[in-house]
């Protein structure tokens, strides 16, 4: 008896060209804030294009993600990986009726094992603004899901994201890369727990309806204030941010009375005078009989006194002191990037293992069907001189001309399950024998006469 | 088999030792399961260290409090076990790395420095040890407030620098570590009442009057007017913040003085504890 071919060749594989993961997406880093909000998807749009590129044909699996950073399509082409990606940047434009030309230099690709390290890296946040900022991982998890929920997922994407999953937990993990990532609202109101701990027993008043004042209300509202007030010259700004973050609006000639009120208060207006002098947070403290005050000027020119620093029990931090904390985080975090670049390649290698490792699998498998149609194709143009045996001779020598294949086959798929770079090698194969539908030969071809 | 004192302290003091580095680790990586790890290790040995004790209580046939080295070692237990309790209703673990050293370094000297033949105690009844222990309570109650307002101060001034380091993410809030002191110095203001009250009655007992002017009962006083100042102060619009804390830390300096000086040179009545 001959020995059988172990028995991973026996199964049933897709045929055609390996399949090979790519993406197509732009960044923080290639296109402006207009164009990234132009080719943002909402979760729906996400799904629905999801839908038209797999109903298109255009690709075989495909992920959307989208954030305010980002629009990043993870495809696995079915056939052609450049055809698939045009196809995919076609879509792209239809969908968000833009001009090819306007994405010129934004658009960025990633093929193979680019396209895996891109995304790994992505959910690690080491391709965020903000190094190491956790949100997006979740970001990650959700667009998989999404997409897994309604079918446009296979088993390489979905090997694909649960791993990336993986890397981002682990990376946070073992890793200080994602600890108290900062930015300047959140680094104030991380100070404010340094002082206050939780803030749920506090009150805080944003003073000015600009960007930083609108964060930082957020960021206040966020980290559970017991009570906001939000105050403006322009009334109805304040009135808008108020109904906005849950807060409510002062009048600004009512500031003193508020400053005495408060635990916390964040400037952010602008103008080159102090909005808050040494001497008004001199009384507001007398009057709240000298409880700690956590003064914030966000402000540029700055809008408090500096002199109000030396008042008894007031913390007052402007952006300069709070930037150069987002710096020294910034920096302490960039130490751990070697140790979260470490954890990618690993994964990478792992997931370029696994992919090389079933499409070899599925090369032989398609090689061994190839062999045996040859074989029929063989036998059926020599006919006239097999019918010259008896049926009992000829079925023997059809039979010694399988297990000749069997035997041809056996050692290079022991091979194949024992050394990677032979797996890795082994789609070659695809090429010399011309598997996958092409250079594939009529009857009689090249084994015939 | 029974084990001796000396090995249920060697082993408190393992234990004390492992948890000591589970909380710096929780301090300075801030792992939160080492912080559960070392509150475990931490009531292991509160239990390891109490059957300790119960030994040496069951050869003195009293409370152990009678040499310097019992009584620093029924401190230790008390400042322990007083931290676990103020861990337990704040929810704060970062301070176990700054008391874990004090609990260590009383054991220490206890395990180490102490005679192995503890003197035999004259039996004085429960009122007595009730008196003995409920004192040792509140110094370890003032110590750990001297602990949280010491932290209080760094922090503070951390914070006020406005170049904050790691450090400051690694330390209770402001609000956080007074309250903390607040509840200990509670705790001992309770705790030397209770044992100023068994003292009388003790007092009246075994001597038929109140020694109101041994040094031991005057500095008990002095201390119950510094801690209600403070308390006072840590309220008042000129005083709360850094400020009562300093008055915390000076008001220790006055109970340091009743449990070492006052102990062992001044009093009469009161000899180590």
């Amino acid at each position: 008896m001959p020995r059988r071919v172990p028995v991973l060749l026996v199964g049933s594989f897709r045929r055609g060209a390996p399949m090979s993961v790519f993406l197509l997406g732009l960044n923080h880093r290639t296109a402006g804030v207009a164009l990234r909000e132009r080719l943002h998807f909402s979760p729906q749009e996400g799904l629905r294009a999801a839908e038209s590129l797999r109903r298109d044909g255009v690709v075989a699996e495909v992920v959307v993600l989208s954030t305010c950073n980002r629009s990043e399509v993870y495809a696995v082409a079915g056939e052609a990986a450049e055809q698939a990606e045009d196809g995919v940047e076609r879509h792209l434009c239809t969908f968000h009726e833009v001009e090819a030309a306007q994405l010129n230099g934004c658009l960025y690709r990633r093929r193979g094992r680019d396209a895996v390290e891109h995304l790994y890296r992505v959910a690690a946040g080491l391709d965020s603004m903000l190094l190491g900022e956790a949100e997006i991982l979740g970001q990650v998890r959700e667009s998989y899901l999404a997409a897994q929920r309604e079918g446009h997922t296979g088993p390489i994407l979905n090997r694909l994201f649960q791993a990336s999953l993986e890397v981002g937990k682990r990376v946070r993990a073992e890793t200080r890369l994602g600890a108290q990532a900062m930015s300047v609202p959140s680094a104030a109101m991380k100070l404010a727990e340094q002082i206050f701990g939780e803030l749920k027993d506090n009150s805080a008043a944003v003073f000015g309806t600009g960007a930083m004042g609108a964060k930082a209300a957020r960021q206040l509202r966020a980290r559970g204030i017991g009570r906001l007030w939000v105050a403006n010259r322009t009334p109805e700004r304040a009135r808008e941010l108020a109904a906005q973050t849950g807060a409510q609006w002062a009048a600004w000639e009512k500031s003193p009375e508020l400053l005495a009120q408060v635990d916390i208060v964040v400037t952010s207006v602008a103008g080159d005078d102090w909005t808050l002098t040494r001497e008004a947070l001199a009384a507001a403290m007398h009057a709240r009989g000298n409880r700690r005050m956590f003064l914030i000027d966000l402000g540029v020119p700055r809008n408090i006194d500096p002199a109000a620093a030396d008042l008894y029990n007031v913390f007052l931090y402007g952006v300069d002191d709070l930037q150069d904390m987002v710096e020294q985080n910034r920096h302490a975090r960039e130490g751990e990037v070697p140790r979260a670049e470490a954890i990618v390649r690993e994964h990478v290698e792992k997931f370029t293992a696994w992919q090389s490792g079933s499409n070899a699998i599925s090369t032989l498998a398609e090689l061994r069907n190839e062999l045996r149609l040859r074989r029929e194709l063989f036998t059926d143009a020599r006919r006239e001189e097999l019918e010259r045996f008896s049926p009992e001779q000829r079925e023997r020598i059809l039979g010694m001309m399988d297990e000749l294949i069997e035997h041809l086959l056996r050692e290079p798929a022991e091979r194949l399950m024992k050394d990677r770079e032979v797996r890795e090698r082994a789609v070659f194969l695809r090429e010399l024998y011309g598997l996958g539908g092409a250079n594939r030969p009529g009857p009689g071809g090249r084994g015939g006469k | 088999m029974v084990i001796s004192f000396t090995e249920l302290g060697y082993m408190t003091g393992g234990l004390y030792a492992a948890s000591l580095g589970f909380y710096l680790r929780k301090l300075f990586a801030g792992s939160a399961w080492a912080g559960r790890v070392a509150t475990a290790l931490l009531a292991a040995g509160l239990t390891t260290h109490y059957f300790a004790l119960l030994e040496r209580s069951y050869a003195l046939h009293a409370v152990p409090y009678e040499d310097l080295y019992g009584s620093m070692s029924l401190l230790a237990w008390f400042l322990a076990f007083t931290y676990l309790g103020l861990e337990l209703l704040h929810r704060e673990r970062a301070m176990g790395a700054f008391v874990l050293p004090l609990v260590l370094l009383l054991l220490g000297l206890e395990l180490v420095v102490a005679p192995q033949a503890a003197p035999k105690a004259p039996a004085r009844g429960s009122i007595f040890a009730l008196h003995v222990t409920s004192n040792i309570l509140a110094y370890s109650a003032f110590t750990l407030s001297f602990v949280y307002s010491a932290v209080y101060l760094v922090q503070d001034r951390l914070l006020r620098a406005r170049r904050p380091g790691a450090m400051v993410w690694r330390l209770p809030a402001l609000e956080d570590l007074e309250r903390m002191a607040r509840s200990a110095v509670w705790v001992g203001l309770g705790s030397l009442l209770a044992g100023i009250v068994f003292g009388i009655v003790v007092g009246q007992r075994l001597t038929g009057q109140i020694s109101s002017l041994d040094p031991k009962v005057v500095t008990s006083f002095l201390i119950l007017a510094f801690y209600t100042v403070y308390l006072w102060s840590a309220r008042s619009a000129a005083w709360r913040g850094a400020r009562a804390s300093l008055l915390c830390i000076a008001s220790y300096f006055a109970v340091v003085f009743s449990y070492t000086v006052v102990n062992l040179y001044l009093s009469k009545f009161h000899r180590f504890y």
